[in-house]
């Protein structure tokens, strides 16, 4: 019985050596340059912290990294030697692996057949079953997670437990190098623990390890060097992780070279009645007891990162999603939980996350996607009224400044941010009484996005409540009267927007816990 | 409803609520006119194409293919084609052929357009046949059996419906069930006994004629007239292209997507009703084994007409054409003396073709949706 070589730490990994050096990484997409020179380096053994806000650059570079992009100008030195991947694979090969937030694991399969997905150990054609198992077994044992069985279903399994057969999957290619992107994101907090342990089994055996977080505790627990980037670039590198103070390395995040221009708030307070009542609303895993309100004529902004639950919160409100308890009243009268219908009816409207997938129908014509809430209410016995209804969708295409202009144009023939216009849009039409806008601006361009916060201000003056989801901090502060910070499911803080600065609300999203004064 | 809007423009949103004066009905009424002449931009837009210009290009293609089957069948029996009046009767004879199946395929092509897909609907024609020719029902007269077959197709739609909608089946698997079941059905009722219909009026709806043209011919052109409108010209269509082309986004724009989606297998299931009601008449009997295998001939008719079986897209002029090329290839054979197994090889060829066509457009949309998701 011939058995393959443990999956062991590669023997010539010399701690603290250089393997991978980045010098002036460039990459642009059209309209974007995502990656502006980007300097980086991670040394065998270590865990190096990437610290960005969204839209750094900081998922471009991982693509960089595992092959999926390749850079436009700059180089990328792996383990002495300049190097291009042309793939995945060849990045793989290689000895870099990549965990992704969306583990990518195929959920019908076993853990063994997960973790030698693509190089399944064979002989003469068939899969040495008995031998992947063993190995499998071998590289859990490693990661301290002998207790699972290499013949489990991936699909059984937690997500902390799936976490596991990807870190598997990238021991099977004997990584070097393993990036996590957000690894703890999808963790409960017990489970992080967990996490930081096989961290340390993994660079104690001269693994390195580039580890992405938006949590500054988990980094400074972790993390033993910090590279920052701000759009695109590195603003800071290798600051010790443990002894750099927070107020630096959220200097070095924000300080943004792009200017917002925000519509100045009204001088006098125009908010009327209070709209929207939310009371104790909570859904397991998601958030729990959120209570707000929306007075007409006023933006409350939510601040708050991926996996906060403040898209899932405004879903629910919605509903989109049904809540597990609590209530959400409209002008006083109870919705109807789960029912979009009751909450159109009641005067809501929304402009979801996802734009494409949900909000708009990309092959048809502008003004079908402008009408897509109201059509009905220009159809006079059953039968639409294009011609109406163009001239609804002309009148809006007009007063939002829409190129280009031809309402006949299919939708997915516009911008990102003439999408999102049509997506706003659809809810000018009608007496939208409230407006739930989900990452309004994300894939907008800066042109775009002044002339929408001018938009959702003109609504608030016109006395409608605007209830805004964001995880770009400044457009929460400068675009909203009211803030509300989410974190792990709960509002943690709620003030006035004037009195609240970036870097206050920054350290409350990423629980950095420096701030005094603000309530667990 | 007419109310002011904010506007875009930095320099007239401070003061916007003052400024823009309430919307003129008259005028409103004076713009819609001008974008329904096609304003100065746009191209004006076909009456036939449902303001859907890459359909009215698609039927264009289907018209070019029925015009090149016509010319084959002209060729290969110049004898016959120099002959006016057998064309014209070969002509009602294709849409004759085309009349049972066209009105499957209508009821079909809104529920493909909606993002499912109905196997059912062979069986539900079958027990809608065999249920309006027992003697019992025979007894109601013309009216009576007619009610009862567009009842019991209705019922059975609904049914494949609330299974979908509400019980949250997979289409295919819902109506695979159906299609099963509903065969059963008609088998027991009818003894599996071929039932003979005494009803004149329901025989004589295939073998009479109006003015030259079948009886038959009239039902499947109200029917397609019907479907054409409502899918083009209703909230009914509107919601359907809104369900198949992104049940999400019209769930969020407050749309009951589950209710409309029921209402897409009951309309399938009254389309066989009627379609039962012409089978029978053609056949004067009804009997479980009747329309085996209709839902293949809809489905690949709605294919080839190009809607799009994710949902979403579609026409139902060109479901229309895809049903006539299929009984145009079959009249094409059967004129020619070949057996019909050289026709199914031959249809097998032009549905592979179809969807072909069809992946190549899909795939460059795709490619385009890539590129842009790039930049953003």
């Amino acid at each position: 019985m011939t058995d393959a070589p443990l999956v062991e730490a590669p023997a010539d990994a010399v701690a603290g050596e250089v393997v991978l050096r980045l010098t002036d990484v460039v990459k642009t997409f059209p309209g974007v340059r995502a990656l502006d020179g980007v300097q980086l380096e991670v040394r065998a053994g270590e865990v190096h912290c990437l610290l960005g806000q969204n839209g750094a650059g900081k998922s471009t570079l991982i693509k960089v990294l595992a092959g999926v992009h390749r850079p436009d100008s700059g180089t990328v030195e792996w383990r002495g030697e300049p190097v291009t991947f042309a793939n995945p694979q060849a990045a793989m090969r290689a000895g870099i692996a990549t965990i992704y937030q969306e583990l990518d694991l195929v959920d019908d399969l076993s853990v063994a057949e997960n973790a030698f997905l693509g190089h399944e150990p064979r002989r003469a054609g068939f899969i040495r079953r008995g031998h992947m198992a063993r190995r499998t077994r071998q590289i859990l044992g490693r990661l301290g997670h002998a207790e699972i069985p290499p013949s489990r279903m991936v699909r059984s399994l937690p997500a902390a437990g799936k976490q596991v057969v990807s870190m598997a999957r990238a021991l099977s290619h004997e990584a070097r190098l393993i990036i996590m992107d957000e690894p703890s994101a999808v963790l409960a907090h017990d489970e992080v623990g967990n996490l930081f342990r096989i961290i340390r089994e993994l660079t104690a055996q001269g693994i390195a390890v580039i580890y992405i977080s938006h949590r500054l505790e988990e980094i400074r627990e972790i993390g033993d060097r910090v590279t920052v980037l701000k759009d695109g670039r590195t603003t800071a590198a290798n600051l010790p992780a443990r002894d750099t103070p927070t107020r630096d390395l959220v200097s070095r995040m924000t300080g943004r070279t792009i200017e917002y221009v925000f519509p100045d708030r009204p001088a006098t307070d125009t908010t009327g009645d209070e709209l929207l009542q939310v009371r104790s609303l909570t859904r397991a895993g998601e958030f729990s007891d959120v209570s707000l309100t929306v007075r007409a004529g006023e933006i409350v902004g939510i601040a708050g990162l991926v996996g906060s639950g403040r898209s899932e919160l405004l879903e629910t409100i919605y509903g989109a999603r049904r809540a597990e308890s609590g209530t959400v009243r409209m002008g006083g009268r109870a919705l109807r939980p789960g029912s979009v219908g009751a909450a159109v009816g009641a005067g809501m409207g929304m402009a979801p996350e996802e734009r494409k997938s949900q909000a708009l129908l990309l092959g048809e014509p502008i003004y079908r996607n402008v009408t897509l809430a109201t059509f009905g209410r220009y159809a006079r016995f059953g039968f639409t009224d294009t011609g109406k209804e163009r001239a609804e969708a002309d009148r809006i295409a007009d007063s939002l400044d829409l190129r280009p202009r031809d309402v006949r144009r299919p939708v997915r023939t516009l911008s990102g941010g003439n999408q999102q216009k049509v997506v706003v849009g659809r809810w000018l039409l009608g007496d939208t009484k409230l407006l739930l806008l989900d990452e309004p601006t994300r894939g907008v361009d800066v042109g775009a996005r002044a002339e929408l916060y001018q938009v959702v201000r003109a609504l608030a003056a016109r006395g409608v409540g605007v209830l805004l989801v964001s995880s770009e901090v400044p457009e929460v502060l400068g675009l909203a009267d009211r803030v509300l910070v989410m974190r792990e499911g709960r509002v943690v803080r709620e003030a006035p927007a004037d009195e609240l600065d970036e870097n206050t609300v920054l350290d409350l999203v990423m629980a950095g816990s420096l701030m005094e004064g603000a309530p667990a | 409803m007419s109310e002011t809007l904010p506007t875009a423009a930095p320099d007239r949103a401070a003061d916007l609520p003052a400024q823009s004066p309430p919307v003129d009905p008259a005028e409103t009424a004076a713009a819609g006119e001008k974008v329904a002449h096609g304003g100065a931009t746009g191209r004006r837009l076909s009456w036939w194409s449902g303001d859907n210009g890459e359909g009215a290009r698609r039927n264009l293609g289907l018209i070019g293919v029925l015009l090149v089957l016509v010319v084959i069948g002209a060729i290969t029996r110049s004898d016959l084609y120099s002959n006016p009046d057998w064309v014209w009767d070969n002509t009602l004879t294709i849409l004759k052929l085309a009349s049972v199946v066209g009105v499957v395929t209508v009821g079909m092509t809104f529920v493909i357009i909606g993002g499912g897909i109905d196997l059912s609907v062979g069986a539900i024609v079958a027990l809608a046949g065999v249920w309006c020719t027992t003697v019992a029902t025979q007894n109601f007269g013309a009216g009576g059996m007619i009610f009862t077959a567009l009842t019991v197709g209705l019922a059975v739609g609904i049914v494949n419906g609330v299974l979908i909608s509400y019980g949250r089946l997979v289409p295919f698997i819902a109506t695979l069930a159906m299609l099963v079941a509903a065969r059963g059905l008609a088998a027991e009722i009818s003894d599996k006994q071929t039932q003979i219909s005494d009803n004149q009026f329901i025989n004589g709806i295939a073998s009479n004629s109006l003015l030259g043209i079948p009886l038959l011919v009239y039902i499947l052109a109200a029917v397609v007239a019907a479907g054409w409108v409502l899918l083009n010209r209703t909230t009914f269509g509107r919601r359907t292209v809104a369900v198949g082309g992104n049940p999400e986004a019209a769930r969020l724009a407050g749309i009951n997507v589950k209710r409309h989606t029921l209402m897409l297998y009951g309309l399938s299931g009254l389309c066989c009703g009627i379609a039962a009601v012409m089978l029978t008449a053609q056949a004067n009997s009804a009997q479980a084994a009747m329309a085996n295998l209709y839902e293949l001939d809809a489905i690949a008719a709605a294919i080839i007409g190009g809607t799009l079986l994710s949902g979403g897209r579609g026409t139902i002029i060109g479901s229309l054409l895809g049903v006539i090329i299929f009984s145009t290839i079959t009249n094409l054979f059967a004129i020619n003396g070949l057996s019909t197994e050289a026709q199914n090889m031959v249809k097998g060829g032009i549905i592979v073709a179809a969807v072909l066509v069809q992946q190549v457009q899909f795939r460059s949309f795709t490619q385009f949706l890539g590129r842009n998701r790039l930049t953003t």
